[in-house]
């Protein structure tokens, strides 16, 4: 019988491969592993300079697609053109900014024939951040306690109960520990121009960093959890390095998050490890983390699993991994033509 | 005082703690001693292998160990007792 993932049309978003990587890449290195290279990858760009596009033995094809901001028919008048170009079978977004659209349009893709496995608007929203302590409490998670931040007299108040240091947190993306009112100021004002408010001033944990990748079904239970200790932290606090491990306690969150909120889809859990072992969530992206790849190499490919739960088969969860996977990021300069550029550019296709 | 029995050790000293992501590089005789707790070997047992083989007097082997016991203490290597 021929392989019926084999030959899958898949559409990818998050193909800026830079210094902060979207998970794109890393995406579809995974789903090819697990599919073969049989597989047409669509990239979905919003910029010429997203380094996927250019990467043509990754990326079949790329198309330009219309910014969060213009709204969610844009979104949809550009897939419905794209999939009579490609025929499209499944859609995987990666960006948490793009999330609320494509999940507002999931119903109409899948009357068109493409594929996704997204979360809810109601699941998106328990874990923004603007809504993460009390989704803690509500189910006895631990969460550093945090203050919304509308203006400079916030940062005070702020800055009153947490004390120095604290995390200055963007909306969407980005975040930088302070340990001024200099620099929490300054520090607001560049995410408030970034994202908008409001900013988020959150509680400093001193501990380990420790990110967990998973997968949940929809019905309350995670289909994969692995676990990555950063080794090597940016200067944007993104993991550079990093090596799986295991531990009962991480499965353990995990599948209290997925019980708590039926999650369906990728998502990945920014955890601190304080010195008396407690577990304090700092953030949970909606969607596969750029380290994705390494729940491949441990023996649980994650995106993998997305597309066959997508097409509606019924998928085991995972039962062990590997620890002591270890990744190390690294750069390269792709060279190509300002044609291609220019392709891109003007026509928003390449 | 046994090592955790998930602790993964190499004979050229490399200890990696999988449920932290610690790792830790030990000498030649770390290396020994490590394999020599793993193999089940009691603390007792260990040290009689030591006053056989090295020309080291027995207090000076009790320090030491003590000091070995407390240093993979710290780095949450030994089983929790009770």
């Amino acid at each position: 019988m021929a392989d019926k993932y084999a030959n899958l049309c898949l559409a990818i978003t998050g193909i800026n491969a830079n210094d902060n990587p979207g998970p794109g890449m890393a995406v579809i290195r995974s789903l090819k592993e697990s599919f073969g290279a049989g597989l047409r990858i669509i990239g979905l760009s919003y910029e010429p300079l997203e380094p996927g596009i250019y990467l043509r033995d990754h990326v079949n094809k790329t198309y330009q697609i219309p910014y969060p901001t213009e709204g969610a028919n844009a979104l949809l008048e550009r897939l419905t053109y794209i999939h009579q170009q490609e025929k499209l079978d499944l859609i995987i977004p990666n960006f948490d900014s793009e999330l609320f659209n494509f999940i507002k349009i999931a119903p109409q893709l899948m009357q068109i024939g493409i594929a996704s496995f997204l979360p809810s608007h109601q699941q998106l929203a328990v874990r923004d951040k603007v809504n993460l302590k009390d989704f803690g409490l509500k189910h006895g998670f631990y969460v550093p306690a945090d203050h919304k931040l509308y203006t400079i007299d916030d940062i005070k108040k702020a800055a009153d109960e947490f004390n120095f240091p604290m995390v200055i947190k963007g909306k969407f993306y980005e975040a930088s520990v302070v340990y001024t009112m200099d620099q929490a100021i300054k520090a607001f004002h560049q995410l408030n121009a970034a994202w908008g408010v409001p900013v988020i001033a959150q509680q400093f944990i001193k501990g380990t960093e420790i990110n967990i990748a998973a997968l949940g079904d929809g019905k309350g239970n995670n289909t994969s959890i692995v676990a990555m200790r950063k080794l090597y932290i940016t200067d944007k606090g993104k993991a550079w390095a990093g090596v799986t491990i295991k531990d009962e306690k991480f499965i353990e969150l995990g599948n209290n998050f997925a019980l708590a909120t039926g999650w369906k889809g990728g998502y990945e859990m920014e955890i601190m490890s304080n010195e008396d072992g407690h577990l304090y969530i700092l953030e949970i992206n909606p969607r596969f983390p750029a380290w994705i790849y390494l729940t491949a190499a441990a023996g649980q490919n994650q995106p993998g699993a997305l597309v066959k739960m997508a097409l509606g088969d019924i998928v085991e969860p995972f039962d062990d991994y590997q620890a002591g996977k270890l990744f190390v990021r690294y750069s390269w300069d792709h060279v190509t033509d300002i044609s291609d550029f220019q392709q891109f550019s003007v026509f928003g296709e390449l | 005082m046994k090592i955790k029995s998930n602790i993964a050790t190499s004979e050229n000293g490399f200890i990696f703690n999988p449920a932290t992501g610690d790792s830790f590089s030990g000498n030649a005789m770390a290396a020994h001693l490590l394999i020599a707790m793993k193999s089940g070997k009691t603390g007792h047992e260990i040290k009689k292998d030591i006053l056989d083989k090295y020309d080291v007097g027995a207090d000076q082997l009790e320090r030491d160990w003590e000091d070995w016991m407390i240093q993979l203490k710290e780095a949450n290597l030994l089983e929790t007792e009770g």
